[in-house]
């Protein structure tokens, strides 16, 4: 067996007693428990344990099927396409991804502050946090994957990103704004700090005016420090300026900075110089400013900003293990998070999908973003000790997991779909236990099976079906079911009823169906007979004795007639015998005598030789 | 096309249908019902649109149905209708038919009449599967092939027809006063006259090639004998009731089973229909038209000349224009209404300019812009 990556986390039950014995049986999605004690035990309860409790919360339900919307449209993308005006619609389907995520957090949030229920608010707690971690790297991945940012622009985003996920800096900004006198406010450097290291720097400039005003005095320092912001260069992406020039600008830009410091301008001014340094990327000072930054990847990126704005993709991961040492302390351990982080700056796909595998209980978002990846031909194609691609494989674990709740499978089937290797099988399997609680549902499931030539579950649903209408005595329903299916011998078993409820009672039940046959009467030999039969006492009731009697001898002559049948076929026929018509009735009648005697004779003869025990 | 959005409401959607306006008023609707299925615990839930001019809502966009109140409901909601304006009548999978009274000034929902396995089979449950009300007669149909009437305001049953049919009967409309129509799943129409005691259809039309199943059946708002249904091959049939036993019009309309056709109520030139397929669409008809045929993914800008087509006969050359057969597909304008293919779209309800549908995968879409 191959070894652990983690430590299984374990689970009490709570209902079984310390010391037990527990026996269980896997389910699709589940595991059932009962006490045991390798005989019959007083306690009779089966525990249901679940993993995954995501897809049964209603806000997250909604995750489920946008995203599954995202996902049928990400396959229709054609692949013949050249990459080029491929890849923006793969961003702008990442971004959408995004979005929805985005959306059912906040939703989750709204809730999780409105709920009275503490342990509800946990638990939306949670999933908030959850969420917002699977948002961050999904961002992350998207930057560096699948946008795939050259050096200058990739700096850019990650500045978007962080800036994203770091929103108490715009809370922070408003109260201070909103008081009396901002530049007064004990937040006010702190803002603007983290403006600066976020790289917003004309909101930086804006908030020192404030500053500036109070202290006329030091308006020369104020404005250096403005000028020096408002110089400090961007790389602009649809410029014409290239990057060569660009880090030219920049190191001018740099060297100026470096020059204000070194001749002691803002040494007045405790905090225009702390930001000055900030410029330069002085580390310790970044560093002073931990609880500002929050996170080592906003280090990186802040360092990246005032040191190297130039870095190429490849260059990054130099930077993420000494930021991510620096930053965190010796004793505290790397949150599963961060290592994730850290795979990703790597490049290492695999990585960041193995452990987000490991630390999700639920597979939507690893299933997705490697479905997502793959269709951008990021991941080799390594094929898995089962025989399908990682891509496969976690889509179907996907799926399997939506096929386990009541409302979700319909979803699953199109997952299913666009596993080429294995999800045909896994859907075969999977659809013939979804339960058939109305026709409304059956006809669902029917239809799935059809589009897809399931020919043998098609006929599994309709018989099943069938029978149950049968059971019912709705004898119309289960012919209508056996014509859906094609199925002769459940339509000749329908018939046999229909024929047996004749036989007892004298007249046939449900006329609206049997005079209404139409080209479904040809199914099944017993149902023409039924047909037949019943057009046949439509004509003699109808007084029309000619068709009525040729009927009658056509139906004996085809032998389609049931043996059972045939003693009611002659007795029919005994009242035709004594009309007195035209010509050609006579011919008739002389053949339906010799048919009756014949038969007569054939069974005087077998009772006679039949000897009395 | 403008665009509709998806509200994403966590629940399969079975049935969604307009609260009645007031025509005195020419009001636009502003609440609709909304029942789920294929849930553990299944809901009936009442939304508002909000009206025209109202302020905007604090979250979403303007339009996006918020929902005002919702109930739990006992099995699958396999029809909903509303009775009048405070009350509407569903059928459940369990087969009972309940009466359930929306409280407005309060935002609540309490049951006032429930009968209990109205429709069963002598050992199980058996699924109701339509409804259609004209207050305070209640008119419900099943699996077990009954029609069962009732009284809103009595607890007992009306009448019951026995044996009606010996398939399933998958919808129900009234033709007039005292005669329905049900459509079953061996292909037939059948017409009752309640005024009859006998438990036999007065009459039974079907088409005469193979018995596709029916699913949805609609009468023409004014003209009484028209009828249009729709069924599993997904076939848009047009029927007269009055002169023999086929369809004047076939039109292929879906590739999957059609759930539900409607005519517009107060613009019947309009029809609508939606599928398991995915697609709704929006039938127009109109009597003179050199339009080309089949139109799809959205209104042409050249329209055909409305103003210009007021029929001097009056009704007489609408009428044709719905009954004329395949030929017609010159003066018939179609058009899809949701913006993508969607998991099938089980129910719809159009109102004055307002569309409502819903969708299995947990969508409900409202158009309150429908060029009618």
């Amino acid at each position: 067996m191959e070894e652990l990556d983690v430590e299984p986390v374990v689970t009490k039950i709570p209902a079984v007693s310390d010391g037990k014995h527990m026996g269980f049986a896997w389910g699709p999605g589940d595991i059932l428990v009962y006490e045991t004690l390798h005989k019959a035990s007083g306690s009779s309860f089966i525990h249901e344990v679940r993993k995954d409790e995501d897809i049964y919360s209603p806000i997250l339900r909604k995750l489920f099927n946008e995203s599954h919307h995202i996902f049928v449209g990400l396959q229709t993308i054609r692949e013949d396409l050249p990459s080029k005006s491929r890849k923006p619609q793969f961003v702008s389907i990442s971004k959408n991804y995004r979005s929805v995520i985005r959306a059912c957090m906040e939703e989750l949030q709204q809730v999780a502050v409105s709920t009275k229920d503490g342990e509800a608010a946990t638990q939306y707690g949670n999933q908030v946090s959850i969420l917002l971690a699977i948002e961050l790297i999904w961002n992350l991945c998207e930057v560096l994957f699948i946008d795939a940012a050259p050096a200058g622009s990739l700096l850019l985003h990650l500045l978007d990103w962080v800036r994203l996920h770091k929103a108490d800096v715009d809370e922070k900004a408003r109260e201070v704004l909103q008081s009396d006198s901002p530049a007064e406010h004990r937040d006010y450097w702190d803002v603007v700090v983290s403006y600066v290291l976020q790289g917003r720097l004309d909101e930086a400039r804006q908030m020192l005016m404030k500053q500036a005003t109070l202290q006329p005095a030091a308006r020369n320092m104020y404005k250096l420090m403005d000028t020096l912001l408002s110089k400090m260069p961007f790389f602009n992406p649809s410029g014409t300026q290239t990057l060569t020039e660009f880090d030219v600008k920049w190191r001018h830009w740099h060297e100026e900075v470096d020059r204000c410091l070194q001749d002691n301008s803002f040494a007045s001014n405790k905090h225009l110089e702390i930001i000055c340094k900030l410029l330069l990327g002085d580390e310790d000072i970044l560093l002073d400013h931990k609880e500002l930054l929050g996170t080592w990847y906003h280090f990186l990126v802040t360092r990246l900003l005032f040191c190297h704005p130039t870095v190429k993709p490849a260059e990054l991961h130099y930077y993420t293990q000494s930021c991510m040492t620096m930053f965190l302390d010796s004793r505290s351990v790397p949150e599963p998070l961060d290592s994730i982080l850290l795979a990703a700056f790597e490049f290492d796909i695999h990585q960041v999908i193995k452990d987000c595998s490991i630390a999700l209980n639920n597979w939507w978002f690893v299933a997705h973003l490697t479905d997502l990846l793959d269709h951008c031909k990021l991941l080799q194609s390594h094929n898995l000790h089962f025989g399908s691609n990682l891509r496969e494989f976690l889509l179907l674990e996907y799926a399997s997991g939506l096929f386990t709740h009541h409302s979700l499978w319909q979803l699953a089937v199109d997952y299913f779909d666009h596993c080429p290797e294995f999800g045909r099988v896994y859907l075969e399997l999977q659809i013939e236990r979804v339960p058939l609680d109305t026709e409304r549902k059956a006809l669902k499931v029917l239809r799935i099976c059809e589009q897809r030539q399931m020919s043998e579950q098609v006929r599994s649903i309709c018989k099943i079906m069938a029978m149950r209408a049968l059971r019912n005595n709705r004898l119309g329903s289960a012919l209508s079911w056996s014509i859906r299916a094609k199925d002769a011998a459940f339509a000749t078993l329908i018939s046999e009823r229909f024929l047996q409820d004749y036989c007892t009672r004298g007249t046939f039940s449900d006329l609206d169906l049997i005079d209404n046959l139409g080209p479904a009467m040809l199914l099944s030999d017993r149902l023409t007979f039924l047909g037949k039969y019943r057009e046949f006492h439509k004509l003699y009731e109808e007084k029309r004795f000619t068709e009525a009697a040729k009927l009658l001898l056509s139906l004996m002559t085809a032998k389609i007639a049931p043996r059972s049948f045939w003693m009611t076929l002659l007795t029919d026929a005994l009242p035709l015998l004594e009309q007195k018509e035209e010509e050609d009735i006579e011919l008739t009648k002389v053949e339906l005598l010799r048919l009756a005697l014949a038969r007569n004779l054939a069974m005087a003869i077998v009772k006679e030789g039949t000897v009395e025990t | 096309m403008e665009s509709i959005n998806a509200k994403y409401v966590s629940q399969k959607i079975s049935k969604t249908r307009w609260r009645p306006v007031s025509h005195s008023f020419l009001q636009q609707p502003d609440i609709f019902a909304s029942g789920s299925w294929d849930n553990e615990h299944n809901k009936i839930s009442f939304w508002s649109i909000g009206s025209h001019g109202s302020s905007a809502m604090e979250d979403g966009f303007e339009g996006e149905p918020q929902l005002l109140c919702e109930q739990k409901h006992d099995g699958d909601v396999l029809d909903l209708q509303f009775l009048d304006q405070d009350r509407i009548v569903t059928a459940s999978s369990t087969g009972a038919v309940t009466v359930f009274r929306h409280h407005q000034n309060s935002q609540t929902i309490s049951i006032a009449q429930h009968w209990a396995r109205a429709h069963h089979y002598p050992c199980d449950n058996a699924p109701c599967t339509g409804v259609v009300c004209s207050s305070p007669e209640i008119v419900t149909v099943g699996e077990d092939g009954r029609i069962i009437v009732f009284r809103a305001d009595q607890e007992g049953v009306v009448r019951v027809i026995e044996n009606a049919d010996s398939s399933t009967i998958h919808a129900v409309t009234y033709l007039r006063t005292t005669e329905i129509l049900t459509v079953n799943s061996i292909g037939q129409l059948k017409l009752w006259d309640f005024r009859q005691q006998s438990n036999s259809p007065s009459q039974i039309l079907s088409l005469s090639g193979d018995r596709v199943p029916l699913h949805c059946v609609d009468r023409h708002p004014n003209q009484q004998h028209i009828v249009a249904t729709g069924g599993q091959d997904g076939m848009l049939c047009v029927w007269d009731v009055r002169q023999g036993n086929t369809p004047f019009s076939l039109m292929e309309a879906h590739s999957t089973e059609m759930w539900e056709v409607h005519f517009h109520p107060t613009n019947p030139d309009h029809l609508f229909t939606c599928s398991e397929d995915g697609s709704l669409l929006h039938w127009e008809t109109s009597s003179h038209s050199e339009m080309p045929s089949f139109l799809q993914g959205g209104r042409n800008s050249s329209m055909m000349s409305r103003s210009a087509m007021a029929p001097a006969g009056g009704n007489q050359s609408l009428i044709s224009a719905w009954l004329s057969g395949d030929s017609s597909k010159g003066r018939l304008e179609t058009s899809h209404m949701l913006p993508s293919q969607t998991l099938s779209v089980n129910s719809l309800d159009v109102l004055e300019q307002c569309l409502v549908c819903g969708t299995d995968g947990e969508a409900i879409f409202v158009n309150r812009q429908v060029p009618v």
